[in-house]
């Protein structure tokens, strides 16, 4: 039996769907049985994050109103073989389906897969009730702004009230340059409001973006740092204890020197 | 005639009448000897300057409409002001609303964005109160923790009531029907201890320390 974890944030655009793709990728690349779910219905991303768009035939709707079987609509994925996506569906919209359908397709997947990802829709409503529905863990996401680690605050609240056990946290888009000079709530602020376990911090990084538009994840590079993070959150959840990697990339003796003597 | 105890007695004394109401006799009784004495009997003492009047119910309970009809008939003097009408009984129900008043909750938990605390009786919470979370009750409010969202204490009136936090940083804080934000009445926080009190409809935070100066009897509760 495997389980079931929900990505959520309350805020939108804080990276539920990119965190989503890459901790499962990163999961998969560990050689875990992964299955990505996508329940943000009528505006699904997660498909097209991972490059799996053009290979959809069947959805999550389809598979709850019993138009298909629940393995006929699940998408392997082109890299990874233990890794699938059942994405959601664009032409309808939350409350197309329940929790307890969600509850009960979630407890299917989890007999084949070890891990079983919901990527959840921004908000507290029916989304947040399906995604919510049949997961056993949580992972909050949250960018260092006032608004997000708000919202972040009422969906821990929420997730504490659906007895989901405790979430953690993960910390993306920090620009560490902008936390040094006190412009951005830095890792210590955060934890003090949340008061919840810290899972992972994610550099902002440009990288991101562009491997999103490419349809891969981010944690195929070796390089990026944003893509070591997330490979480092994949190891925690498998319960190896990783150190958080340090926010300021570390600058070689060239490039001190040549800061040195004034150039760029 | 046969001479019977008096239903009512009337009492001088330097703050004014004192009525004994005998609290054996049925209600009826009562206040037909109250008539008797208030229209007829008691002509010159009854008479003359404004008088406080208070009532002594004795063991005997007066539903709130008993206790009008009383007052209506000592009214008729226009020169009686009723000053208290006190019994030494109350009713389950008020017994019980003035046990859950004196009550002393304990709380553990984080009061999180969206998520509503509320409470009769005073709180002492184990935990923070976040942005955007509200902890309200009918009497004091201390947080062992750090209060960063609203506190709202003596919620039905009580004026004494104060808001204590070991880190207060709230986003308000309302004491009766006093509303107040950092900043406008009252500086940055120290850090320390601190609580917030009503002086002159003015809210006011002091250190912890100064409790004792502002609130003596906080925590000793009233009979």
């Amino acid at each position: 039996m495997g389980i079931a974890i929900v990505v959520t944030s309350g805020k939108g655009g804080v990276g539920k769907t990119t965190t989503s793709a890459n901790i499962g990728s990163a999961l998969a690349l560990n050689g875990q049985k992964v299955c990505l779910v996508d329940t943000d219905i009528g505006l699904r991303n997660l498909d097209v994050v991972m490059g799996l768009e053009n290979r959809i035939l069947f959805d999550l709707i389809d598979v709850a109103e019993g138009t298909c079987a629940l393995q006929k609509a699940l998408i392997a994925d082109k890299r990874f073989e233990s890794l699938a996506l059942l994405p959601a569906a664009q032409t309808r919209d939350k409350n197309a389906i329940t929790p307890e359908q969600m509850s009960e397709i979630v407890t299917q997947l989890k007999r084949e897969f070890d891990y079983v990802i919901v990527d959840c829709p921004a908000g507290i409503e029916q989304g947040f009730r399906n995604a919510v529905a049949g997961a056993d863990q949580a992972i909050v996401v949250t960018t260092p702004e006032k608004a997000a680690v708000r919202d972040a605050d009422r969906i821990i609240g929420l997730l504490e009230r659906e007895r989901v056990g405790m979430p953690k946290l993960i910390i993306n888009r920090v620009r560490s340059h902008m936390v040094k000079s006190g412009d951005m709530l830095d890792v210590e602020d955060i934890l003090a409001v949340l008061a919840i376990d810290l899972i992972g911090v994610v550099p902002d990084d440009d990288f991101i973006i562009k491997s999103a538009n490419s349809g891969e994840p981010a944690v195929m590079n070796h390089e990026a740092r944003a893509s070591i993070a997330y490979r480092n959150i994949a190891r925690r959840l498998l319960g190896e204890s990783v150190p958080l990697l340090p926010l300021e990339e570390k600058k070689g003796v060239f490039t001190k020197m040549r800061k040195f003597f004034g150039f760029k | 005639m046969t001479i019977t105890k008096s239903k009512v007695t009337i009492k001088g004394t330097k703050n004014g009448l004192v009525f004994f109401m005998d609290d054996t006799c049925s209600f009826e009784e009562l206040v037909a000897d109250l008539r008797e004495k208030i229209e007829h009997s008691h002509q010159q003492i009854l008479s003359g300057p404004l008088i406080r009047v208070t009532v002594k119910l004795g063991k005997r309970y007066c539903t709130p409409e008993e206790q009008e009809l009383l007052t209506q008939i000592i009214r008729q003097r226009g020169n009686l002001v009723i000053h208290l009408i006190d019994a030494d009984v109350i009713s389950k129900e008020e017994a019980f609303a003035e046990r859950l008043k004196s009550t002393f909750t304990i709380e553990t938990r984080t009061v999180r964005s969206g998520q509503v605390l509320e409470f009769d009786g005073d709180i002492l919470l184990l935990g923070d109160v976040n942005p955007s979370g509200v902890v309200k009750c009918t009497g004091s409010i201390f947080v062992l923790g750090s209060l960063r969202g609203v506190a709202h204490a003596g919620c039905s009136g009580d004026r004494e009531a104060i808001i204590a936090a070991s880190v207060m940083n709230p986003t308000q804080l309302r004491i009766g029907e006093v509303i107040s934000r950092p900043g406008e009445e009252w500086a940055k926080t120290t850090g320390s201890a601190e609580f917030a009190y009503l002086e002159d409809d003015k809210m006011l935070v002091a250190k912890m320390n100064y409790l004792h100066r502002v609130r003596p009897d906080l925590g000793r509760k009233k009979a």
